[in-house]
């Protein structure tokens, strides 16, 4: 069984996030640089399916030269090979740029089952996998919490608001995860070691053929809006007088409850 | 050329759910200033009465496909047939909801629609006669007001933060045929699991109870389930409750969870990590209860109290049942 795996590189959760004074992006400077996390889960699952079933992983990413690192984690964790799509073209693509850049990769790699992160948590977009899927004609699930292969199928979960649905998709098919679909490894020394020579294509959007014109762009970024300083409620100094003083403010200032 | 302001409807077990109506209104406000009619498009089975409710919120036509195939919801099936009467219509606008259903929709009709989409917008306007819209990024650490070079521009809306108005429209019903063969789906919903009735998802609740690393285990919750219970509010968890397995990943908030913006926030024993903050603090008011009064929660807290939270929480319940009774 052939899978393949996409990942991106995106700010570390903890990272703070300066909006450039001119609008027209973020101050990189400082920032620690990690796999998505979505799509670690994504790789998990590749790499179980892979010692479930044999067959190899592909890692595949758009991303600038420091993706690179990205890519070299998940060969780590034990992926085989990895395609690297690089080009400054793609720097600011939007999803659908992102997604022909991929699909265009992947057409000539055997696959059964594509994985992807269900969002990457820089832009928060949530749609390369689905429209990778559109692009490559094959069936999606997405957003899902556990995924279970059988023969030509796969049964996945996907909780939605109030309920879980299980769903059945025919192969091969574009799988976006989500937390709680497995716990990422690490990787090991010696996985590390073997990830240096594991083999990585690098290739630009002229060779892939994607044209890099956004559907989409954000014009300008903007820092959240300031929250006016707050107040600590001091009341009669007893926790019963500070819950009275929250429960009325709410009620009569805020008029929320 | 691309005209008119279009939405997809969503609704389930047989009713429309609150974020179409929010659709519906904030349509209206974009036609109005565009000179544009308001469509919406219902793909269901047995739907058609539908569109006379979407009339009321400001809605002038609706395309309805009504087939047995569409329903439980499949991402195939469905964006197949909006994806046909979008491309038979060619509106200039596509609004969608940003829950669970609508995310998915609306990513496979970027695919089929070569077209751009802005995701969970929290705003949206005309400029210049053409959308612009804004969205939170890197959940909420930044903004970014996305423009669009193809049609139809697509944006998702952030359930509950557009106001519903009701606004009198024909909501005259278009029958369509989504041309979707039953027989080609590639998949298909074949259990649906529904969690104890009355739950309220965190994504959208308009009021959260939410609960840290300060509840000290997952019997401490059940405080926060009591205030939940008066509120009619949903319970929500920090990451590091949700890693310690207290809480279940659907609770999540914060920038590996859920990104909410409830009218109140109540935050119990959080300390305040960045990518909760970023998860949270679009809310419009928020409450901090914890002990450590350096805490980073209270930078963002409308009203913050230093105490002990098992003490207050408990007392906040009692005074807030007083007050609604």
């Amino acid at each position: 069984m052939n899978i393949v795996a996409c990942v991106k590189q995106v700010p570390d959760t903890e990272a703070q996030i300066k909006v450039k004074p001119d609008g027209s992006g973020i101050d990189e400077g400082g920032i620690k640089w990690v796999m998505n996390p979505y799509d670690e889960f994504g790789v998990e699952e590749a790499l179980k399916m892979k010692e479930k079933f044999g067959g190899d992983v592909t890692i595949v990413c758009v991303g600038p030269a420091r993706a690179m690192e990205t890519i070299r984690t998940a060969l780590a964790m034990g992926a085989d090979k990895g395609i690297h799509i690089s080009d400054p073209a793609l720097e600011n693509a939007d999803a659908y740029t992102t997604a022909s850049a991929l699909a265009a990769a992947i057409k000539g790699v055997p696959y059964d089952v594509i994985l992807c992160g269900q969002r990457a948590i820089d832009d928060d977009s949530g749609q390369v996998g689905s429209v990778l899927a559109e692009l490559l004609g094959i069936p999606q699930v997405t957003v899902v919490t556990k995924v279970d292969v059988d023969g030509q199928k796969v049964k996945v979960v996907r909780p939605i608001e109030g309920a879980q649905l299980v769903i059945e998709s025919a192969l091969p098919a574009v799988i976006t995860a989500t937390k709680g679909l497995n716990e990422p490894r690490y990787a090991s020394l010696p996985g590390i070691m073997k990830a240096k020579k594991k083999p990585v294509d690098v290739k630009d959007a002229a060779a892939l053929g994607v044209s890099a014109d956004a559907k989409a762009k954000v014009g300008k970024f903007i820092p959240p809006p300031a929250r006016p300083p707050g107040k600590i409620i001091c009341a009669d100094d007893t926790p019963e007088g500070k819950a009275a003083e929250v429960a009325k403010l709410l009620r009569e200032e805020a008029k929320v409850i | 050329m691309a005209k008119g302001v279009w939405i997809v409807a969503e609704h389930r077990d047989g009713a429309l759910r609150k974020v179409s109506f929010e659709l519906a209104s904030t349509a209206r406000k974009l036609a109005d200033q565009t000179g544009d009619e308001v469509a919406a498009v219902v793909v269901g089975s047995g739907v058609e009465a539908m569109a006379a409710e979407l009339g009321k919120y400001g809605v002038d036509k609706v395309f309805v496909a009504d087939n047995a195939a569409f329903e439980p919801y499949t991402t195939d099936a469905h964006a197949a047939a909006v994806a046909k009467a979008v491309k038979d219509n060619d509106p200039a606008i596509l609004l969608v909801g940003a829950s669970a259903q609508g995310k998915d929709l609306a990513a496979a009709l970027v695919g089929k629609l070569a077209a751009g989409l802005a995701t969970d917008c929290t705003d949206v306007k005309i400029e210049d006669g053409k959308l612009v819209a804004v969205r939170p990024m890197y959940a909420g650490k930044c903004f970014g007001e996305v423009v669009f070079n193809a049609a139809p521009a697509m944006a998702s809306l952030r359930p509950n933060v557009f106001p519903i108005v009701e606004t009198a429209k024909a909501g005259a019903v278009v029958k369509f045929d989504a041309g979707v063969d039953a027989g080609a789906l590639k998949t298909k919903v074949v259990e649906v699991q529904k969690e104890a009735s009355g739950k309220i998802d965190v994504a959208e609740a308009n009021i959260i109870v939410s609960g840290g690393r300060g509840m000290k285990g997952p019997e401490g919750y059940g405080i926060l389930e009591e205030l939940a219970g008066v509120l009619g509010a949903a319970v929500g968890a920090s990451r590091a409750a949700v890693d310690a397995g207290w809480r279940p990943q659907s609770d999540q908030v914060g920038q590996t969870g859920k990104v909410v913006s409830p009218n109140l926030y109540i935050a119990c024993g959080i300390s305040g990590a960045i990518q909760h903050l970023a998860g949270m603090s679009s809310s419009k008011y928020i409450v901090a209860i914890n002990k450590d009064n350096e805490a980073p929660i209270f930078a963002k807290a409308d009203y913050g109290v230093v105490d002990d939270l098992f003490k207050v929480v408990p007392a906040l319940t009692t005074e807030c049942k007083k007050l609604m009774a």
